[in-house]
């Protein structure tokens, strides 16, 4: 059940990989795609959060080509409409995320990522 | 019964078995219910803002559930891949990930805009391994330094935990405080064995300007305002006119009882009247 919202928020955390550890790159993905409550409030405030290019990056990898390539000045409602899908109705359900600088592989396996790093890989 | 987190690591004493008879204990789920609503409010959020929570030991989604009713977003987080199964089972909102938080998490920073956790962080008391990553300061400094990097300014951290001693919260507060949070322990029900409950009140920023809040408490008014030289007087009452001792359970006596069950939060505590404590007639 990552979503592309959690996957926009999350960085590698291994020991030592501080920087270039974000966006986690997608491999060998399922995806489900899964009615979630539109909130157009919640999409406003947490539009300053997103790291606009890694999620367009990985929304066009699961082929969802809705989203500009920069977040437009106006918010209209069909704008949040394509966000609100694109950020909690795309479920990744199995794959892997890699780290595009150690290369640790967080495996997804029925919709939950195992984040658990090895003894000699914690900080 | 000693303790869960003395028996085994999180994520083998909560196997198959145990997620399922934690998860489906309808006491449980009261306890934990109450114990999420009062970390909410606690949590003190802003009522018109819709926020992303960060559930810390997420679990089977017990307290995850409260937070899809009243409507927040949310993360978990938790180690035990058979509580996970269980909360995929029931179909909680929130995305879940399995994690050891003494190991740190790796969100960007500033991505929540709040975090709860409901009976977990004793679990990183203990050793598992004697590897220096696996010794509790380790795993808690880890923990609290990559959890303030990842809420927002201003937010909070409530952790409601069950420490065996007061050392035990000494060195969660310390750490913690060294991470950058500040804030304080509150502690509900502190007169009751049963009914009390440590909740720890973390803050991100907020310039000084975020206050610690009071715990519950049912109405304390201890009369301490005591004349010297009472205890005299009050053996002296015990004796009726004859000389002999009257009965220690008489209606003053009653009154205390109650009002101490009260003050520890018990439920079920008759209402006082003019009958309490008085004698039947001998009718018969």
């Amino acid at each position: 059940m990552v979503r592309l919202i959690t996957h926009n928020l999350l960085a590698c955390h291994a020991k030592g990989c501080t920087s270039n550890n974000f966006p986690l790159q997608l491999k060998d993905v399922q995806v489900e795609l899964r009615d979630a409550e539109y909130n157009a409030d919640f999409l406003r405030g947490f539009i300053s959060r997103i790291e606009w290019p890694a999620l367009v990056d990985a929304a066009r990898q699961l082929g969802d080509t809705s989203l500009p390539n920069e977040p437009p000045e106006m918010m209209d409602d069909d704008f949040l409409q394509k966000l609100h899908h694109v950020l909690l109705e795309i479920h990744i359900e199995e794959g892997a995320m890699i780290c595009p600088n150690c290369a640790h592989v967080y495996p997804i396996s029925n919709g939950i990522p195992n984040m658990l790093l090895a003894e000699h890989e914690i900080g | 019964m000693s303790r869960p987190e003395f028996q085994a690591p999180p994520e083998i004493y909560y196997g198959d078995t145990e997620a399922k008879k934690y998860t489906n204990n309808s006491r449980i789920q009261q306890i934990q219910a109450d114990m999420t609503y009062r970390a909410l409010e606690l949590l003190s959020l802003p009522s018109d803002q819709p926020a992303l929570l960060l559930d810390i030991g997420c679990g089977s989604g017990l307290s995850g559930e409260i937070l899809d009713e009243e409507g927040y977003n949310w993360v978990g987080v938790d180690i035990a891949p058979s509580m996970l199964e269980v909360a995929l089972e029931r179909e909680v909102e929130g995305d879940l990930f399995l994690q050891d938080i003494g190991q740190g998490f790796g969100f960007r920073p500033g991505s929540f805009d709040g975090a709860i956790s409901i009976s977990v962080i004793q679990w990183l008391l203990n050793a598992e391994t004697s590897h220096p990553t696996s010794s509790p300061p380790h795993r808690l400094t880890r923990f609290f330094t990559t959890l303030h990097a990842a809420l927002r300014n201003p937010s909070r951290a409530i952790f409601q935990f069950y420490p065996t001693s007061d050392d035990q919260v000494q060195l969660i507060t310390s750490i913690a405080q060294k991470a950058g949070f500040g804030g304080g322990v509150v502690v509900d029900y502190p007169n009751s064995n049963k009914a009390r409950k440590v909740f720890l009140c973390l803050f991100v920023g907020g310039g000084g300007g975020q206050q610690v809040p009071k715990g519950l408490e049912v109405d304390a008014e201890e009369d301490d305002a005591r004349v010297k030289f009472e205890k005299a007087r009050e053996r002296q009452r015990k004796r009726d006119k004859s000389g002999k001792r009257k009965s220690i359970k008489d209606k003053d006596w009653i009154l205390k009882k109650k009002e101490l069950y009260r003050r520890r939060g018990k439920e079920g505590v008759p209402n006082d009247s003019k009958f309490t404590g008085r004698k039947r007639k001998a009718t018969f």
